[in-house]
């Protein structure tokens, strides 16, 4: 009961010291004081610099002109069967490939095969239009544009680190991660595609 | 290690001036300074490298005026203005980008300097981590300028490079697509490190002050590993090693000139003579020589992440090598045994930087087909790669440790002058003892 008393007193005590510091310089020091205002300090700057530091940095993110790029039409009636065109796409390469029968047949056949990034041709291509595979041309590894009908798997190679994809784009063999990305498209009609 | 300033002002002006501004005093200290008598011309490495920054900056700066930072325009800007328009454009441009070469050349036999004679060993450990600092510093500019004339191996380099960030989780696409400012390697790309290339040889001439600060500090290394005890141990900086580094300067140049007007393009590959096609990538993509033992380790890897944070412990380790030594004896000339592992891992270096230039699945052994072991046969480039690459890490990660502890070193001299006394080169004793008497 004493102890709580005496608590109490300080804690008035202290409160009256930071009011008479108000009008005078020379009251002592209170510690608690101090430390809120140099919290406060420390937070406001550290406010400040992050404000000051978006701006800077999210400069450097694509600007609304270059993020305009955004979809694409084209006519697949160009594409020979077994041909393959690279088109650009918001600055990226982009295959068009129209397979054959085989290359199909292939794909499929290595759905269940053993694969870094597992998809079966299916989930690669839109239903009833299972000829036409349409990938972005960047290597998953480092972004080069692989080149067709070479590797092992009839798919194609990347010139730079040697990933060998098959003719479902899907990675088999190489440091590369993943398959070729697909890139969102719609049919429009059976020889119009709209990519983006 | 310096000492007290022995500067005197001469005049009037010159004692005004030292009470407010001791520059006079600064560089009189600098050229005075007490420098090791016994460095060899490995030691003027420092100094050829310092006149390679200055060539860069000079150089560097007059191609900016020439040069345009756009997609659109920086092919033409270089390969049609700067090389066959601009008044002597053709010669600056062949110093600045064999310049590049020759700067690489220097620092790597810089470091290998510093790592024979154990340059980096206390108290010199912040000297060593600021010259690691400096020759990162010194890649990233290099690979920045390497993109700027915007030829189909630019294009690429800087696709292939700026996606090994990508290989990080989470944090990997956003970082990618703040430094293409796009969807792809553009125009905002180039724009940002044509401004970033600009920047760097600044903040590597900054970092270049420190570092010979921290040289200041401790002084010099020296062949023999041991340090400078007295005042006979030494010598004044000038005229004793401005002259040594000058003439060493003055050898590198002829080097230096002889790529510049015989061989402009030697470094040179021959798609970058193709302006930027986002749409093709070339046959056979490689970076510049000097990166090529760390293209060797990324390729050598066959996870996309493993593979870059290999690349980066290539590096890393380089930092943390003051660390990872522990033996009493400084200079490599008295640890046999730690000379022999260190000519073999140059040699693993050189073999990585030839694996890096060759194609993943070329033999090594022509027409010879072997087992396949992770993905390649064992007689193919990759697989070379990882043998020497594995040396490279063991030989930082456990060899050097190990000899640390486990080394019989030959006997140290006393002083750094006894070997020059008892060298045959030095039978008229008095004339090699103390050169610094005879007025």
């Amino acid at each position: 009961m004493v102890r709580a008393v005496s608590i109490r007193a300080k804690v008035s005590l202290t409160v009256a010291d930071s009011l008479t510091q108000d009008a005078s310089d020379h009251g002592p020091a209170d510690p608690g004081r101090r430390d809120f205002i140099n919290i406060l300090a420390v937070a406001a700057t550290v406010g400040g610099v992050a404000a000051v530091a978006w701006p800077l940095i999210d400069q450097m993110n694509p600007a609304a002109d270059t993020l305009a790029l955004a979809s694409i039409e084209y006519d697949l009636s160009k594409v020979a069967l077994g041909q393959e065109v690279t088109i650009a796409w918001r600055k990226q390469p982009v295959f068009i490939r129209h397979r054959t029968p085989k290359e199909i047949a292939e794909a499929v056949a290595d759905d269940h095969a053993p694969m870094k990034d597992p998809a079966t041709d299916a989930s690669r291509t839109k239903p009833g239009h299972e000829q036409w595979l349409i990938v972005l041309a960047s290597c998953t590894h480092l972004g080069c544009v692989p080149t067709f009908a070479q590797g092992e798997y009839g798919g194609w190679l990347c010139p730079c680190h040697g990933s060998v994809y098959d003719t479902a784009a899907r990675i088999r063999k190489g440091p590369a991660p993943k398959n070729l990305y697909l890139p969102d498209y719609a049919f429009l009609s059976d020889t119009k595609v709209k990519i983006g | 290690m310096s000492g007290p300033s022995k500067y005197e002002p001469k005049s009037a002006i010159e004692r005004w001036l030292d009470t407010r501004l001791p520059i006079i005093r600064f560089s009189a200290d600098l050229m005075d300074f007490p420098t090791p008598r016994n460095l060899n011309y490995w030691y003027t490495f420092g100094g050829i490298l310092a006149f390679c920054l200055a060539v860069q900056i000079v150089t560097g700066i007059v191609l900016a005026m020439h040069y345009d930072p756009s997609g659109a325009g920086a092919f033409n800007s270089v390969a049609q203005h700067i090389m066959r328009d601009v008044n002597y454009g053709w010669l600056i441009r062949g110093l600045h980008a064999n310049g590049a070469s020759m700067f690489f050349l220097a620092v790597y036999l810089h470091i290998l300097r510093g790592i024979y004679y154990g340059s980096y060993k206390a108290p010199r450990e912040v000297l060593w981590l600021l010259g690691c600092v400096i020759y990162l510093l010194m890649m990233m500019t290099a690979f920045m300028g390497y993109v700027l004339p915007w030829g189909q191996m630019s294009f690429w380099g800087a696709k292939v490079i700026t996606n090994l960030l990508g290989a990080f989780p989470i944090v990997g696409g956003p970082i990618t697509t703040l430094l293409w400012g796009g969807y792809s390697v553009d125009s905002p790309t180039l724009n940002r490190f044509f401004s970033l290339h600009y920047l760097l040889p600044f903040v590597i001439a900054a970092v270049v002050a420190l570092h010979i600060w921290a040289l200041h500090v401790p002084g010099n290394s020296n062949p023999t590993g041991v340090e400078v005890k007295s005042k006979s141990d030494t010598l004044s900086f000038h005229p004793y090693y401005t002259v040594k580094d000058g003439f060493a300067i003055s050898v590198f140049l002829i080097l230096f000139a002889v790529f510049v007007f015989y061989l402009p393009d030697a470094f040179v590959k021959a798609d970058n003579n193709i302006a930027a096609n986002p749409l093709v990538t070339p046959a056979h993509i490689v970076p510049e020589w000097y990166l090529l033992p760390f293209y060797a380790i990324l390729r050598a890897i066959p996870d996309k992440l493993t593979g870059v944070i290999a690349l980066a412990g290539a590096i890393a380790v380089l930092f943390a090598l003051p660390w990872l030594d522990h033996s009493k004896v400084r200079s490599m000339r008295y640890r046999p045994t730690a000379r022999i592992y260190f000519f073999i891992w140059i040699f693993a270096c050189l073999i990585l930087g030839w694996c890096g230039g060759q194609e993943p699945n070329d033999a090594i052994i022509k027409g010879v087909a072997g087992p396949t072991l992770v993905d390649y046969d064992i007689n193919s480039v990759t697989w070379l790669s990882r043998i020497a690459a594995i040396y490279y890490f063991v030989y930082f990660g456990a060899i050097t440790p190990l000899l640390g502890l486990f080394e019989k070193t030959l006997p140290v001299p006393d002083s750094l002058y006894t070997p020059v006394l008892s060298h045959p080169a030095a039978t008229p004793a008095g004339a090699v003892a103390a050169p610094e008497t005879k007025g």
